[in-house]
């Protein structure tokens, strides 16, 4: 069960055609999937597709009701795999997952797919995670399209323009046989916009169909000749095809503008940014009428040449914007203008950032470079237009305005994204760091998930990070410390996530069979926490749908593991500190794992919370803890942040004259995890820590007992509180 | 004439209920027929860090549809909500606040950041700084602890923020339209229609008066001294009083205030007999000079060297009845709620035989074979459960150990380090160096803690004592001092305090 639930958003997948649509543009991309006839849809969680998944998760009895087959797939192979549902048969597939991580994954199945061409619609939605608010290494999808012959697909981002992709790209790719992949940029994907809906469609072609008249075409499989033919095919027929197609429907737009010796060609997904860059140079309005003429690649691949010297013919210059590297378009544009002896300049990343996000101040910089060189007049003073000028705003210095108030800012602390409140991944890395200071620092190879935030102040743990899952085999170089008799052995984490996407052979099994000497740690919180809460095989909710509840301990043990250490609470520091140190110093030959098990605290709460609740209302006894600082105490040095860094454990006023430095404080986020306390036990920092509980619908019998030891204790106190008041020289707080 | 389009950015730390609120933002302009766009970057952020939600709303435009930007422009954003100073002090930072055109509603709570919680001192960013600064960059500024606020109607932070941006006018909508947003939303609805109209109604206050804000209480992390009293509480500690203003410089009673009765409750009367004698000894010697300085810091340091933090004193404030009843309001237990807790001990062989008697805890340290018998008999975690009788009485017995207290061999080492520091002190005030002499007493603020903490901070107080003997009588050396001491507050490994004392070329 996914951290979000769509329950509620779902239902709008039913609504009636011609009705207005709101809501995401994930929602909306699975409204048109359903209006598509897509038969069958699989993928990979992960930013900023995440809740794509867990939409379509969400929207299962929809599914069914269209006899659409949905499943959460192990990773963006399998998924980019079962694409192979569409080349024999005409049933059309759609995929997701994040790029260009999960297209790395993916590209040797999709390769394949590629060659052999499909039959059925193959849709791959790719949630292009580039510039601000990305996870991952700053890489463009578009290599990909390019380099398997695959279309790219890149629309406006408005919602009925991205409806419109997967439909255009459906017919796209059974039109040209070829798979087609659609890209939605971070904030498209959560946008929330509007359209108008159609009729959801049943598949034509069921994979029922398929499976009791299997078909199988040699000509489709990727094998000499066949191989060789496939590429003549690619060339010969596929691309011409697509071009046909591209410019039959018009995918692509050719906006006109006064401006004529001058053009702007830009992919669809930077439209919005790029009016907005014009309309603040008083170049367009916001209905998206320009001065200056527009080409918007919708399809950012493949180009037709005969559309781009349409757009080109007698133009002195064009702007192309394109984000990041290399830049294919500019580069293609030179090809396809010099080939036609157009003489059009063509600029591009000489006047845009060669990399990094186009804000929309970035874009606004170049395009009046743009103009500046090819049409000063633009910047005259004021000429009567054919629109409605908007009242004059003070001119944009260079660089932004937004350099001119940091420079006298005070400094900011830095807010970098950590581990949540509670987490049982926070003690294994304080386990990790007290271990240390017995044994030495070692080499951490770190991998993708929540764990990663280790590398991070205060655990500042973990060297690289090579892929999702790689986690283990990243270490594999150091298994040469056997062989060298070095002294340390080198420890590599992994998440559950990771672990099942293929770390399980890449990694674990590659240990055993290789004889790795080196520690393996496994992160089991039940989910795929890093993106959003997903389950897998080993999650230990009950799924309706899927089977769950499969140890990782008998996997692991399955693929040839002998030296296994299981924490069932992470949260026990001792124990966790005692595997890891038993890992570092054992003399037992072969790899060394240990699997640290405690559910992740974001899903814990959200699954728990809604039951306390219904307990403490149906009477029940309950028992309500969190933990707490003495102010007076703790001694402000902050020792113990330095080994939890919870975010809950923050600092206060000492509330002493005589103590100037802040004190800890734990807040009201609490979730009583415990790590404080025993980290603070373990690490033999303070007295300061305790954990207060109350019960809640006590029985008669618990209540009497409470309150007797409760009174002889007031007395108690009463009578050391008199002592005390004798000699106060201020008045003590009233005794209770 | 161009219809009007209003730009909203929106600062949130993930599980601040950012996007909560960007729906409430949507739903108020869709339901008065506007066209709403909003998207947001999470990426990670939804762990802990920042996310940034970018709205765009724009006046019905029968039969055309306008075209949004999906991110903020620096000076083109109208409104500006920052769910925590820090990340408003941010949004200025990225130039999303224009003083000719931004409406700025912030909460001025600090979620305080990772890198301020590391110091060993205090790491905290100037609040005070950042709020003035925010200020000055906004055309109009609703800035409040909305945090509290919220939390004060049982409700969450995005309501009050919702309410601020409704009393800010910054919107063209009625605060009733707020409302039954907040009605069709359909969760803990009274609650947070309650916070939303306070706000509301703040935030309409704050419009009328130009008055800058100031930082909420909590915020100035250092605490005053209290006033000395006329008269004692305890009559038997009158005649300590008395001797503070017959005896000392006005500026420092009330320093000598705080710390009489800080040593007074640790030990006794006699103790603080004892303060006053130490810290006499330099006042006598006090010229005066910055505005009396050397009795102030005197007062101040002396006190809190004398009131070493020990098991007894652990013991004593843990068992204490005011503490019962703070941990009562804490966890929000009524009367007749049963209540526990456990407190988590975990003295060393060191702690144990500091408390025992100097010869006695010498002859057990003497033999290895006893050490060896001892240390995992007493060095292991204990949960002492200090509401209940038995550990109730378990940390009287121990807190009961105060009468033996100046015998014990912890008091003796406490007594000699105190010694040696006050004799650094003289030996300052004799060479006339009295800038130097203050900045030394100023140094015992390195020594605090307990175990491993204790002795880091104790190693660096020797440190700097020893490098004061060198400062000594050069001039500059009491800032020099000065430097040394916040480099050794700064980080837990003493790399900036290494790094300074190789850059004064000591140590």
């Amino acid at each position: 069960m996914a951290e979000r639930s769509f329950a509620r958003e779902v239902e709008q997948l039913r609504v009636p055609a011609g009705s207005e649509f709101r809501g995401e543009g994930i929602l909306a991309v699975t409204k048109a999937l359903l209006e598509a006839g897509v038969g069958y849809v699989t993928g990979y969680q992960g930013s900023p597709i995440s809740h794509l998944m867990d939409v379509l998760a969400d929207a299962q009895p929809i599914l069914q009701e269209l006899g659409v087959y949905f499943e959460p797939a192990a990773s963006e192979a399998a998924a980019a795999a079962a694409l192979a549902a569409s080349v024999n048969y005409p049933v059309r597939g759609a995929v997701t997952w994040k790029s260009t991580v999960g297209t790395n994954v993916a590209s040797d199945a999709l390769a394949n797919l590629a060659s052999g061409g499909v039959t059925g619609g193959a849709l791959v939605i790719v949630g292009e995670d580039y510039g601000e608010g990305s996870s991952i290494m700053q890489e463009r999808s578009h290599a990909f399209a390019m380099k398997s012959q695959m279309w790219l697909l890149d629309p406006r981002p408005q919602l009925p323009a991205i409806v419109k992709a997967v439909h255009d790209g459906f017919a796209l790719s059974e039109a040209s046989r070829t798979p087609v992949m659609l890209e939605l940029r971070i904030r498209s994907c959560h946008l929330h916009g509007r359209f108008i809906t159609r009729e959801n469609r049943r598949p034509d072609f069921t994979l029922k169909d398929a499976l009791e008249h299997p078909r199988r075409d040699l000509s489709r499989i990727v094998l000499p000749p066949a191989s060789f033919a496939h590429e003549r095919e690619k060339l010969e027929q596929r691309w011409p095809a697509a071009q046909r197609f591209i410019l039959e429907h018009q995918l692509n737009e050719l906006l006109p503008g006064e401006l004529e010796h001058l053009g702007v060609v830009m992919l669809g997904g930077l439209y919005n940014n790029t009016l907005r860059a014009l309309e603040l140079l008083d170049l367009a309005d916001m209905f998206g009428a320009s001065r200056v003429p527009l080409y918007v690649l919708n399809v950012a691949y493949p180009l037709v040449e005969a559309e781009v010297l349409r757009f080109c013919q007698g133009k002195r210059a064009v702007l192309v914007v394109e984000e990041g590297q290399p830049d294919y378009h500019e580069q293609h544009l030179h090809a396809i203008l010099r080939r036609a002896g157009l003489a059009t300049a063509v600029h591009g990343k000489d006047l845009l950032p060669k990399g990094g996000d186009y804000t929309v101040d970035a874009l606004r910089r170049g395009l009046e470079g743009f103009l500046r060189q090819h049409h000063p007049a633009a910047f005259a003073p004021a000429v009567s237009l054919p629109m409605p000028r908007p009242a004059a705003k003070p001119a944009v210095p260079e660089p932004a305005p937004s350099a001119t108030p940091a420079a006298a800012a005070p400094p900011l602390p830095p807010r970098p994204p950590g581990l949540c409140v509670g987490c049982p991944e926070r003690p294994i890395f304080s386990s990790l760091k007290l271990v240390e200071r017995e044994l030495g620092p070692h080499h951490v190879a770190a991998d993708i998930g929540c764990h990663l935030f280790s590398i991070m102040p205060p655990f500042n743990l973990g060297a690289t990070t090579m892929g999702y899952g790689l986690g283990a085999s990243s270490a594999s170089a150091f298994n040469a410390g056997a062989m060298l008799g070095a002294r340390r052995r080198a420890i590599a984490f992994m998440g559950d996530g990771g672990f099942w996407h293929n770390g399980l052979s890449s990694g674990i099994a590659n240990a055993v069979f290789n004889k790795h000497d080196n520690v393996f740690v496994i992160v089991d919180n039940h989910y795929t926490s890093a993106t959003g809460g997903q389950d897998i095989p080993s999650s230990r909710a009950a799924n309706a749908q899927r089977s769950t509840q499969h140890p990782i301990e008998r996997a692991v043990r399955g693929v040839g593991v002998e030296w296994v250490r299981t924490i069932t609470r992470t949260y026990d520091v001792k124990a966790m500190q005692g595997a890891l140190r038993e890992a570092l110093s054992s003399r037992e030959p072969g790899p060394k794992v240990v699997i640290a098990q405690s559910e992740c605290m974001l899903n814990r709460q959200r699954r728990e919370k809604p039951q306390r609740r219904a307990a403490l209302q149906a009477g029940a006894r309950q028992v309500q803890e969190r933990f707490g600082v003495d102010a007076a105490v703790c001694s402000g040095d902050h020792a113990c942040m330095r080994v939890s860094g919870c975010p809950s454990l923050t600092l206060a006023p000492s509330g002493d004259a005589l103590k100037p430095d802040p004190v800890a404080h734990v807040d009201e986020h609490c979730v009583a995890c415990g790590h404080c306390g025993e980290v603070a036990d373990a690490a033999v920092l303070c007295p300061s820590f305790y954990k207060v509980h109350k019960v809640a619908n006590a029985g008669r019998w618990e209540r009497w007992r409470h309150a007797l030891s409760r009174r002889v204790l007031g007395a108690l106190q009463r009578a050391q509180w008199r002592r005390r008041a004798a000699r106060a020289l201020y008045p003590l707080e009233a005794q209770p | 004439m161009k219809p009007q389009r209003l730009h909203l950015a929106i600062l949130a730390l993930g599980g601040q209920g950012g996007g909560v609120l960007v729906d409430w933002i949507v739903a108020l302009a869709e339901r008065a027929g506007w066209t709403a766009q909003a998207t947001s970057v999470a990426g990670v952020a939804q762990r802990t860090g920042a996310t940034i939600y970018y709205l765009e709303l724009v006046e019905p435009t029968p039969g055309r549809e306008p075209v949004l930007a999906l991110m903020p422009v620096p000076g083109e954003v109208d409104v500006l909500i920052a769910a925590e100073l820090m990340e408003a002090g941010r949004a200025v930072e990225r130039g999303l606040v224009t003083p000719t055109r931004t409406t700025l509603i912030a909460s001025s709570h600090r979620t305080y950041a990772v890198q301020e919680k590391l110091a060993p001192g205090n790491g905290i960013a100037d609040s005070a700084a950042v709020l003035a600064h925010v200020q000055r960059q906004a055309r109009r500024s609703v800035i409040a602890d909305m945090q509290t606020l919220a939390q004060q109607q049982g409700s969450v932070i995005s309501a009050s923020l919702f309410g601020a941006l409704a009393g800010s006018g910054a919107l063209p909508f009625a605060l009733q339209d707020y409302e039954a947003v907040v009605q069709a939303s359909g969760v803990g609805v009274q609650p947070s229609l309650a916070a939303l109209r306070a706000a509301a109604t703040l935030a309409r206050e704050m419009g009328a008066s130009a008055a800058p804000v100031q930082p909420p209480a909590h915020e100035t992390v250092e605490t005053a001294p209290r006033p000395l009293p006329a008269q004692a509480a305890a009559p038997a500690l009158q005649p300590l009083l008395q001797r503070v203003r017959a005896e000392f410089p006005a500026p420092a009673w009330n320093w000598l205030g705080e710390g009489l009765a800080r040593v007074v409750d640790w030990q006794d009367l006699d103790y603080g007999h004892d303060y006053l004698d130490r810290v006499a000894a330099l006042a006598r010697r006090d010229d005066g000079a910055q505005g009396h300085a050397l009795s102030v810091e005197a007062a101040r340091w002396i006190a809190v060297a004398m009131s070493y933090d020990d098991v007894i004193r652990v013991a004593e404030l843990k068992s204490r009845g005011e503490r019962s009843a703070r941990l009562r309001r804490e966890i929000g237990a009524r009367a007749d709620e049963p209540l526990g807790s456990e407190e988590f001990f975990h003295p060393r062989l060191e702690e144990a035989l500091a408390t025992l008697p100097r010869r006695l805890a010498d002859w057990l340290d003497g033999s290895p074979r006893l050490r060896a018998w001892l240390a995992p008999r007493l060095d292991r975690g204990r949960r002492i459960r200090s509401q209940g009788l038995a550990g109730h009485l378990q940390l009287r017995l121990v807190a009961g150990l105060r009468r033996w207290r100046r015998g014990s061999r912890r008091h003796a080492q406490e007594g000699a380090l105190l010694r040696r520091w006050l004799d650094e002190v003289d030996q300052a005030l004799d060479a006339g160096d009295g800038a130097l002499a203050i900045e030394l007493l100023r140094c015992r603020r390195l020594v605090k803690g307990y175990s491993d903490t204790h002795e880091r901070g104790n190693g660096r107080f020797m440190l700097l004592l020893r490098a004061a003997a060198q400062l000594r009588g050069r001039d500059g050396g009491a800032a020099a001092l000065a430097r040394l001491r916040d480099a050794a507050l700064r980080d837990a490994e003493g790399q900036a305090l290494s790094a300074e004392l190789a850059a004064q070329g000591l140590g």
